[in-house]
């Protein structure tokens, strides 16, 4: 107890002497805008600002490249000169186009979102878990794996219940176990390209094998007519000794060969047939399992399913990676005994600092115990952060005297879980100013982005959400230590140290 | 109308709960949601004006996934430029998103705000559920 009293009483030095005005310095560190990609579930890897994406392990990822950026540069250096005087100089313009595809497809392959499927919002995964309960009749023991049987185009395909995601997977996904994440159209993890091979990025890899099996046969082909050419002057030995480098090259490129043409014709098989590799192995749709087993994806033809998985419009990445943190969608509110909850505390017109919203948002918070009727903002699910900065239907009513967001308590993040967060989500409000300004970028990617809001990356407590009587029993916790509490902006810093504290 | 609900109430309408509109995966893997009308909206929305909004729905990721002449020339110049023509250009694909953003906005707007309801956009749920969200009807002052 006394200990207790005498953190608390820490706590109160702590923010009272770390400048004249406490509020800025600590919240102008957290209004720094945070990314999804920051607070991304999968097991993936970030770079550039959220812009590449890639599995964990890369070590082979960059195996591959050096392989063949020293190959190549090796072909370049010792033999292209030769084989320009003696044969043609277009030998190394080809071999120079190769290696440019070959590396284009390859950093195209390892950096972009295979297709990865965002995981469920709390309220998604609770209404399935109703649903799914309803329909197993809500036995004692744990029910056995959900799955939902679908019939497409004749063939029933099984949905199985992702648990990690907390959604039944479309056909064809599957959940990559290295990445943590439901992947579209699964392929295989490749760990050679460091990335999941999924719907988004199969062509790429696709490209890339495929130049890589040209570029392959190209330089084992020109380094042995180099040597044939060369022994034929000097002799065969000497001819070695000569370009070393050419050895090497033999070498490497003689056992790549195998391996890269045989998977590009099991690659061309697969697309020819509109299969994943996943589906292939496992022999999903082969006429051995029953007589009337097909591909309900397939085409018909060679031809249609090769544009469709080469040509086909590229669809855009559902995790919004670049697109900044704002507060959640609107809860549901549970029965309470009249204490209204609020939700999202988005607002395109919250003109108000850091400083001001931390002390409203306490305050308002702690104001909601005692008084139902309060300033609020709307419950505002959707980031409607169009180009035109828009008119936002019916819902917002932004304008109110605007400054109040309203503390996320009614939402899965509890203010106090993490001591940035109570003032760090009401302060994301301001990057949202710069909205209008990304809209503006010219990176299409940045357009479609905005309209993102991926509530479920918000660190969370699930059980926040579902439990009514958690959320009320902290608002009247909070009322309790509001009362006394003044005006004062040192106390209300004191305040809000007490509300970090009481949530914990 | 946004407008009177600010002067009239401090009280922001709670979320009284939210409809999840599944997947239809009975034509495969293309993007395209359940229209059967959830019973929790029976007090709300007609049948038909529901059905009317998903089935446009449908139709506009139809027309964003389908195969055609235009997309096997977007597919084929992008894989000719190396797929830098994507840095300056649209796909597509995204240019129908904005489309079905406007079109969510305006029946938002037109149908469903009015009624205490609304809708979100697929793509904000990672293109699985269409999300309704039903308010609280502040009208009738039935309790929380």
């Amino acid at each position: 107890m006394h200990l207790g009293e005498s953190t608390r009483e820490c706590e109160y030095s702590q923010i009272s002497t770390r400048s004249s005005t406490p509020m800025e310095t600590p919240y102008k560190k957290k209004t720094q805008k945070k990314r999804k990609w920051e607070t991304f579930p999968g097991r993936n890897k970030f770079y550039c600002d959220g812009r590449i994406m890639m599995a964990k392990q890369t070590g082979v990822f960059y195996l591959t490249l050096v392989l063949i950026l020293v190959t190549c540069g090796l072909f370049f250096t010792f033999d292209c000169w030769f084989l320009a005087e003696q044969l043609t100089p277009i030998i190394p313009v080809i071999g120079g186009v190769l290696f440019l595809f070959v590396i284009g497809t390859l950093l195209r392959t390892s950096f972009s979102d295979p297709g990865v499927l965002p995981r469920a919002t709390p309220d998604e995964a609770a209404d399935l878990e109703r649903q799914i309960d309803v329909a197993n009749g809500s036995t004692g023991y744990r029910p056995p794996p959900r799955t939902k049987e679908v019939v497409i185009n004749g063939q029933t395909v099984k949905l199985k219940y992702c648990f990690t995601c907390k959604i039944f997977r479309p056909p064809r996904a599957s959940h990559c176990s290295l990445c943590d994440n439901c992947v579209e159209r699964f392929d295989h993890h490749c760990p050679w390209v460091g990335n999941c091979v999924g719907k988004r990025n199969y062509r790429f890899f696709y490209m890339f094998i495929l130049s890589l099996s040209f570029l392959t046969v190209f330089i084992f082909a020109f380094v042995i007519t180099h040597i044939i050419l060369n022994s034929q002057r000097i002799g065969f030995l000497s001819a070695l000794k000569d370009s070393p480098a050419s050895v090497l090259e033999v070498v490497v490129c003689f056992f790549s060969v195998w391996s890269i043409v045989g998977l590009s014709g099991f690659h061309t098989y697969l697309i020819s047939s509109n299969q994943t590799t996943n589906e292939d192995i496992k022999g999903s749709w082969s006429s051995k399992r029953s007589k009337d087993n097909y591909n309900p994806y397939s085409y018909g033809n060679i031809f249609t399913n090769c544009c469709a998985a080469l040509c086909g419009p590229l669809p855009p990445s559902l995790i919004d990676r670049r697109g900044f943190i704002q507060s959640d969608a609107p809860q549901l509110a549970p029965p309470t005994n009249g204490i209204p909850m609020y939700g999202s505390t988005q607002s395109q017109q919250s003109h108000m600092c850091d400083q001001d919203q931390c002390i409203q948002s306490t305050k308002f918070v702690l104001q909601v115990a005692t008084t139902p009727l309060l300033q609020q903002q709307s419950s505002e699910p959707v980031i409607l952060t169009p180009e035109n900065g828009a008119s936002i239907p019916g819902r917002t009513s932004l304008a109110l005297g605007g400054p109040c967001t309203s503390l996320p308590m009614g939402q899965p993040t509890p203010p106090a879980s993490t001591p940035s967060l109570s003032c760090h989500e009401a302060t994301d409000l301001l990057p949202v100013h710069g909205h209008p300004h990304n809209h503006s970028h010219p990176l299409q990617e940045q357009v479609a982005h905005h309209h993102f809001l991926t509530p479920e990356e918000v660190p969370s407590p699930p059980g926040m959400l579902h439990c009514g009587s958690p959320l009320g029993h902290s608002h009247t916790m909070q009322g309790s230590f509001y009362n006394p509490a003044s005006q004062d902006s040192l106390h209300e810093d004191s305040v809000r140290g007490l509300v970090k504290l009481s949530s914990v | 109308m946004a407008e009177t609900h600010s002067l009239q109430d401090f009280q922001r309408p709670a979320v009284s709960s939210k409809v999840f509109i599944q997947r239809d995966y009975s034509s495969g893997t293309i993007c395209k949601f359940q229209t059967k009308f959830p019973s929790e909206l029976e007090s709300r929305l007609d049948k038909q004006q529901f059905e009317e909004t998903i089935q446009t729905l449908n139709n506009l990721y139809a027309e964003a996934e389908k195969l055609g002449g235009s997309s096997y020339l977007e597919g084929c110049l992008a894989c000719l430029t190396a797929y830098t023509v994507f840095l300056c250009m649209e796909t597509h694909y995204e240019k129908v998103l904005k489309k079905i953003d406007r079109y969510i906005k305006d029946q938002n707007e037109k149908i469903y705000a009015p009624r205490g309801l609304l809708l979100t956009d697929p793509i904000e749920r990672g293109l699985r559920v269409v999300e309704i969200t039903i308010f609280e009807d502040r009208n009738i002052g039935s309790g929380r």
